[in-house]
Order: structure tokens, then C-alpha cells, then sequence
């Protein structure tokens, strides 16, 4: 057994690459046309953005009876998509903000990228909240404007909250990642070969110069970013989790859905990260940026969030056993033992038992194992929002108003189009901007900041 | 025009210590107008550079404040005085549930605009125009490389001296940056009355242009068209029929659920003949049978069907249904008489069910058996 020294300061990128090399491994993806592989890649997710296009369009001019939606179960996949997909976004802003202020040096390797998948992520999000009104060109009327009626909305309703909170998370989250993205920009810029490459990137880079007069600001207010962005990245789903936890309907009713949501959110943002990493750092070579030690911490962070969830389904079942409320009670037995104990039994194996086998350092630092794990991960979350939505929705108060709810093919179609919305996004930014921040990983190379012998 | 004039000497450095020491020196000189470039922030380099403490923390604390308070005031406007809404008999300004919305405004607000306020203020960019663009110097400081630029309208600048302070620090590539007329001249073009002006006229354009294209071109009708559908309006006329009614009649033969329709109008020999009492003469369809006779026959036919009214002679008297003849009559034949009426009697259909009729006609015979009984019932 090898004991780990915790008071060393473990580097960060492996070896000790010179600053230049940096710039060129990761502006080459940008330098270089894409190959066959890229475009492989690209057809399979345009594909599926297709197929969900299509099933939209039909919703469209159908109407949403194309979907499983019926009489109790008014909420289906729109929602559950939607908070499943706000919920990916959260490990970006986590890893930006929270591991910043935790002066995390780690998350320099993976910042700038869970940063854009935060990004495509809330704008996949997003598309469904303005599907599921049915007549999304009229989903104006939530934001408060003088329109012609004179009318505002409900400031009293959590819908309301979602809409000001998923607009502002999205704002902030995207000037994070451009003003992180600034010097980089300036650097592609000083590097860049053909005259379109340097307008663009001199327009982007805004005429960055790299001067320390700036830097000094420039550190300040990205702290200032990350001290926003943290109570930000907690309220927003706190804030979803309102939209259920607001309601008297038995298993939502509930004031740990804030903190659960929130855990959720982080596990399954980190797993989706995770995922899509493991394939970034083979493909463009970035093993000694985003190093195994990396994957390993954010399997830690899976690890803690995870059980974090686990005790919250534990916690569901005793406060429904203990507030002695038997709607409520019922509701979590029919949960775990119902029509839909296949979903409940799905999401519980996936999101507490196999991510447990990450105390094991093997299996931690193992990259196919760890893979298969944020894969089931992923599945598993997303069969948390089912479970949460629809078995309280099927089985509420009167057994004469239950149903069963069944997902039509548009439905999952509109899922799997959500799917090849948000990869089509990664693959575009994957080519058109550097996924790791060139300065970020500067500053923390050994040997790149001074070592004040002389103070 | 194009004159030439000398912006800064710059000199480069390959290590982070060295531009360190650069700065402290640099600044103890006491020059001020000089900048270190390097191609990510340096810890420890606002105190060789003798720099003030970034002051854009109260920018945003002032930008912070303002969104909340402005956030709150709006949402009371809203919701309390211009549109009062009673929902689930709440208060108006329910403040409670206005901090989720006035959080999510101040954080909007406070970062975004002080991110705005530090490029577009602070930094005066966009600047593409400064001296130190396009030069080797800024290519080998966005890489690898430390630089220092010592400006010429510095008061202590003086090109020998500059020139050996920078070859006394071990400076490498030490180099003029010469700019011209225009970048001299130049000012921040966000700043620019031109600039604004045009900004103005965009702003202008797109939200005519905006509102005329929301709100008549692509004007949409209001979700309507569950109104405008074919349709026929119960009794209305519809020209599709040729007896020109909307409603129509049930088919021919058709027959309500859970009905037996009577099919011996005019005929009660034949009703006689077919319909048996499909009830039994227990103690409960006697009973309900007694209750009916009392309600609906007795009035005219007395209660004991004697045919002594109860109507003091104010309504023809009935025949009574002691007779040989209606003792004689079968069921069937009776329960034609309630259904159909006879002689003055009218219809009792709408006031009894089958069934009751049934139990009705039970009673009757109960009633004819109790002035008549037989030999048998005395055991």
C-alpha cells in the first residue's frame, strides 16, 4: 500500500512543459482542419439533432397530444429533460467558480471546458421549458415587458423564478467563460496565420495586450465572477427544485429537495464532464494537462455527491415514515415498490451503489471503469427526474385519478434530439476555441510564478 | 501624417523571477509610466509594481446594491400597484416570494456590468489601434516571454538612461516602439460621438424595425381556432340535412341503454298476452309497491282499490279492481292499463318506473286476494 504525503503539493501538469509547447497542443485543434473522424462524429450528432427537430416539428403542428403526457401526469420528458440538462450544467460552474475560490489549481485543466459545457448544456435546458408551453411563440409573455395587455407575470409563481433564474445563469456563466476566455483569445490572435483568423480573433481578443496593469482587475473581478457565480450556481437549482418542493402533491412537498436537487445536479454535471473529458484528453493528446490524478478528484467530488444523494433518498423514506402523513408515506412505497419500481430501482442501483466503487483507488484512477461509472451515472440522474416527476404525478391523492404514463416515440425523440443538440454544440467548440485555458494552465506549470527568494 | 515618434523602450526577460526584480527596480527608479507584460497574471507583481489595490470591488458592490434595490422597487411596482393579482389570497407584495427574483437580478447585474465596466472602463477596450499591436515584442510576451515597456512621455524618461537601466537588468531584445499621428490621436471609439450616434441610430432602427416586424408583419392571431371550426350549434339550423335541423333524431329501431321499450301501444292483447311480472312478491317489492299504490292509484281507486275515492266526488269514481273482470285480467294486461291509461285514467309512464309498475300491479293482486281470499290461504 503506498501512503500519500497530503502536505506536498502535488503539480498539477505532469512534467514540465515549456510555455510555447502549451500554446501550440492546444491551439492545434484550431490550427488544423478537422479530419474524417471529427466529421464522422458530427454526422451521428446532427443526426440525432434531426430526429429531435423533426418530432418538434411535429409537436408543433400537431399539438403536445403527440406526447405520453395524460390526465394526472401533465409534466412529462419536458420537464424532466429540462431539469436534467440545468443539472449537467452545474459541474462547469462548480469547477469554475466554487474550485476557484477553494484555490482548487487542479481545475485549471478542466475549467474552461466544463465552463462551455455549462454553457450548451442550459441552452439545451432551456429549449424546454419553451416547448413544453405548447405555443412557445408565445413564451414572451413570461418575461416582464409592457406588452400590449399591459399585463406582468405572476411573481408569486416558481415557473417565474426558472425563467429569471435559468436567463441569469446563463448570462453569467457565459460572460465567465468569455472573460476567461479573453487572453486566449489574444494569444490565438498573435498566432494566427491567415488574415480572416486575425481579424476574428483581433475583434474577439478586443485588443488585449497582456499588460499587468489589467491583470491586476482582470483577478480581481474573476474573483468577484466566482464569489456571484457560487450562491448563483446554488440558487439556480434550488430554485427548479422550488418548482416541485412549492406544490402540496405527496414526494414533492418537501424542503430537501433544494439541497438534493443541488447535490444531484453537481454529481450528474460531473459525470457528463467526466465522460466527455475522457474522450477530449485522447483525442487532442492533453493526458499530461488533464492528468489522471484530475479525473481522479473529480471522481472524488462523484463520490461525495453521490452519497449525498443516496442519504437524501434514505432521508425521503424516514421523513415519510416519521411525519406520519400517509399520502406521503404511500407515495414512497409505491415509489420503490409500484408500477414504476423498475425506474425507481434503475435510478437507486445507479446513483448509490456503483458509484461507491470509487473509495476503491483502482477503479478511481481507472479510466475505462471510470467511464462505464459516469455513464450509469448519467442514467441514473436522469431516472431520478423521471421518478421524482412521474410517480408522484400518476398516484396522487385519489385513487380515482391515477394513470399510467407511457413516453411516446416523439417524446424520445424530442429526448434524443436534446442529446445531439447539446454534443453537436461540444464538437463545434471543441474546433472553434481552445478547450483549456492556455493562461490558466501557464500559471500553474511548476516554475512559472516566482519564488520570492529575494523577499 | 505618418510621422514617427518613439512610444517605449521595451525590453524582454525569460524568467519569472527576473521580471520580478525588473518591476521592483522599474519602480523604485520611480518611473509611472511603464507596464509589465506577461502572458499570465504574476503573484506578487502589484507589490513590485507598487500598484494600488484594484478598486473594481466597489464597483460592483455599488452595481450589486443598485440591481437589488432596483429589483425590488420594480417587482412592487409591478405587483402591487400597476397590476394587482390575488393569488391564493397572498399579499400584493409578498416579499418572500420576490427573493428568489431580486437575487437572480442583483448577481445579473453585478456581474455583468462590472465585467463591462472593466473592459469597456478600466481597460479602455477595445483597442486594436494601441502601439504595442502587431509588434515582436507583444508575440513573444502572449507566449513564453516577460516584457517591460518604459513609456517616452514618462517625466523621468530619457532614451541613454532607459536604455542602461534596462542592459543593467540583464534585459534581452531591447527595443523602441515607435506609433504614429493616428495612434496618438487616438481615442477610445466606444467614446466617440459618432460612435454613440450611430449607436443610437442602430437602436433606433432595430426596435422600430423589431416592433413593426412582431407586431404586423408577422402579426398572429390569437389561438382561436377552436372557435373558428365547422361546427353545428345545438338547434340550429344546417342546410347539410334535408329536414334542414342541426340535431338529429336517433336512428330508427335505436334503444337507451338499460331500457326495455314497450312495444304494445294500442294493443293490450297482445300485452297481455307476452308480458309476464318479472318481479317476485317479497316483503320489499310489496312494500314499494304499497308506497306507489298509496301515492299515484289510491287518490281515485281508494286504498284498498275499492274504488271509493278519496276525492269526495270532486273526480268521476273508477270502476273497482275487485271485479271478476280484473281479477280475471293478467298481469300484462295491467300493466298496460298504467302505461298506456284508460278511459279518463291517463298515463302513469312518466311517474313510474317499470319496476314500480310491477310492484304496483304485486300489491294489486295482494289487495284483490284479501277481498277474495281462497280456501287454501285460511290454513
Amino acid at each position: 500500500m503506498s501512503v500519500v504525503d497530503y502536505s506536498q503539493e502535488l503539480s498539477v501538469i505532469e512534467g514540465r512543459p515549456p510555455l510555447r509547447s502549451i500554446d501550440e497542443l492546444i491551439s492545434k485543434p484550431l490550427d488544423s482542419k478537422p479530419d474524417k473522424k471529427f466529421y464522422i462524429a458530427l454526422s451521428i450528432t446532427l443526426t440525432m439533432l434531426i430526429t429531435g427537430v423533426i418530432c418538434l416539428a411535429f409537436t408543433f403542428y400537431y399539438g403536445i397530444g403527440l406526447w405520453g403526457n395524460n390526465n394526472p401526469v401533465g409534466w412529462g420528458f419536458a420537464i424532466i429533460n429540462f431539469v436534467f440538462w440545468v443539472g449537467i450544467g452545474h459541474a462547469g460552474t462548480l469547477i469554475s467558480a466554487i474550485l476557484f475560490l477553494l484555490r482548487q489549481k487542479w481545475r485549471t485543466g478542466i475549467a474552461r471546458f466544463a465552463e462551455g459545457m455549462t454553457i450548451f448544456a442550459v441552452m439545451t435546458a432551456g429549449l424546454f421549458p419553451l416547448i413544453h408551453v405548447g405555443r412557445p411563440w408565445l413564451a414572451g409573455y413570461l418575461f416582464p415587458y409592457p406588452n400590449q395587455h399591459s399585463l406582468w407575470p405572476n411573481f408569486i409563481s416558481p415557473l417565474l423564478w426558472d425563467v429569471f433564474a435559468v436567463s441569469t445563469y446563463f448570462t453569467v456563466s457565459l460572460v465567465f467563460w468569455y472573460v476567461g476566455l479573453i487572453p486566449d483569445l489574444a494569444v490565438l490572435r498573435e498566432r494566427a496565420k491567415t488574415k480572416i483568423k486575425k481579424i476574428v480573433y483581433s475583434i474577439f481578443s478586443l485588443g488585449w495586450r497582456f499588460s499587468n496593469r489589467h491583470w491586476q482587475h482582470y483577478e480581481r473581478v474573476y474573483l468577484i465572477l466566482a464569489g456571484f457565480a457560487t450562491p448563483l450556481v446554488l440558487s439556480v437549482h434550488t430554485i427548479v427544485s422550488f418548482d416541485f418542493a412549492v406544490s402540496i402533491l405527496p414526494g414533492w412537498h418537501s424542503t430537501i429537495f433544494p439541497p438534493y436537487f443541488v447535490a444531484g445536479a453537481v454529481f450528474s454535471g460531473f459525470a457528463m464532464v467526466q465522460n466527455v473529458l475522457i474522450f477530449v484528453r485522447k483525442i487532442f493528446n492533453y493526458e499530461h494537462i488533464i492528468t489522471v490524478d484530475t479525473l481522479e478528484k473529480m471522481n472524488k467530488i462523484m463520490l461525495v455527491t453521490g452519497s449525498m444523494v443516496g442519504y437524501a433518498y434514505i432521508m425521503e423514506f424516514f421523513i415519510a415514515w416519521y411525519s406520519g402523513v400517509p399520502t406521503e408515506t404511500f407515495t414512497f412505497i409505491n415509489r420503490a415498490f409500484g408500477p414504476y419500481m423498475w425506474a425507481y430501482w434503475i435510478m437507486f442501483s445507479c446513483n448509490v451503489i456503483f458509484p461507491q466503487l470509487f473509495w476503491i483507488r483502482k477503479i478511481r484512477r481507472n479510466i475505462p471503469a471510470m467511464f462505464v461509472i459516469a455513464v450509469l451515472v448519467n442514467v441514473g440522474m436522469w431516472f431520478e427526474r423521471f421518478v421524482i416527476v412521474i410517480t408522484s404525478l400518476s398516484r396522487d391523492f385519489l385513487p380515482s385519478s391515477w394513470a399510467y404514463y407511457k413516453p411516446t416515440l416523439v417524446d424520445l425523440g424530442i429526448l434524443l434530439g436534446s442529446f445531439g443538440f447539446f454534443f453537436t454544440w461540444i464538437l463545434l467548440f471543441t474546433k472553434a476555441l481552445p478547450v483549456v485555458s492556455i493562461a490558466e494552465v501557464k500559471a500553474v506549470i511548476d516554475g512559472s510564478q516566482p519564488s520570492h527568494e529575494a523577499d | 501624417m505618418n510621422e514617427k515618434r518613439l512610444y517605449s523602450y521595451t525590453g524582454i526577460f525569460n524568467t519569472p523571477n527576473e521580471i520580478i526584480h525588473a518591476a521592483k527596480k522599474i519602480a523604485e527608479k520611480g518611473f509611472k509610466n511603464y507596464d509589465i507584460h506577461t502572458p499570465y497574471p504574476l503573484h506578487g507583481m502589484e507589490k513590485a509594481m507598487k500598484l494600488k489595490p484594484s478598486k473594481i470591488g466597489y464597483v460592483s458592490l455599488v452595481l450589486g446594491l443598485s440591481g437589488a434595490i432596483s429589483a425590488i422597487l420594480t417587482l412592487f411596482w409591478m405587483a402591487a400597484i400597476d397590476y394587482k393579482l390575488v393569488i391564493g389570497g397572498k399579499p400584493f407584495f409578498s416579499f418572500p416570494a420576490y427573493i428568489p427574483i431580486t437575487f437572480e437580478i442583483t448577481v445579473l447585474s453585478a456581474s455583468v456590468i462590472t465585467v463591462l465596466v472593466m473592459l469597456f472602463i478600466f481597460f479602455k477596450l477595445p483597442n486594436n489601434s494601441h502601439p504595442l499591436h502587431a509588434t515582436d515584442y507583444m508575440k513573444k510576451v502572449s507566449s513564453d516571454k516577460y516584457g517591460v515597456s518604459i513609456q517616452a512621455d514618462d517625466p523621468l524618461f530619457n532614451e541613454e538612461e532607459v536604455k542602461s537601466l534596462l542592459k543593467s537588468l540583464n534585459a534581452s531584445d531591447i527595443t523602441p516602439i515607435y506609433f504614429n499621428e493616428e495612434e496618438i490621436n487616438y481615442k477610445h471609439v466606444l467614446l466617440e460621438p459618432k460612435f454613440v450616434g450611430f449607436l443610437v441610430l442602430v437602436a433606433l432602427f432595430t426596435s422600430a424595425t423589431t416592433y413593426f416586424t412582431l407586431n404586423k408583419l408577422m402579426y398572429m392571431v390569437p389561438f382561436n381556432w377552436m372557435d373558428e371550426q365547422a361546427k353545428v350549434i345545438p338547434q340550429q339550423p344546417s342546410k347539410i340535412f334535408a329536414d334542414g335541423f342541426g340535431m338529429r333524431q336517433p336512428v330508427n329501431g335505436t334503444v337507451a341503454r338499460g331500457q326495455i321499450p314497450f312495444l304494445y301501444k294500442n294493443n293490450p292483447d297482445e300485452a297481455a298476452k307476452d308480458l309476464v311480472n318479472p318481479l317476485l312478491p317479497s316483503v320489499e317489492n310489496l312494500k314499494l309497491g304499497e308506497q306507489k299504490f298509496n301515492i299515484y292509484c289510491s287518490p281515485c281507486h281508494g286504498y284498498h282499490a275499492e274504488g271509493d275515492s278519496r276525492l269526495q266526488g270532486q273526480f268521476p269514481n273508477p270502476p273497482s279492481l275487485h271485479s271478476e273482470k280484473v281479477r280475471n285480467w293478467s298481469d300484462g294486461r295491467i300493466f298496460y292499463v298504467i302505461t298506456e291509461g284508460q278511459n279518463i285514467m291517463p298515463s302513469y309512464a312518466t311517474q313510474l318506473t317499470p319496476e314500480e309498475r310491477w310492484a304496483v300491479i304485486l300489491y294489486i293482486r295482494a289487495l284483490q286476494r284479501s277481498l277474495n281470499a281462497k280456501e287454501s290461504d285460511l290454513k
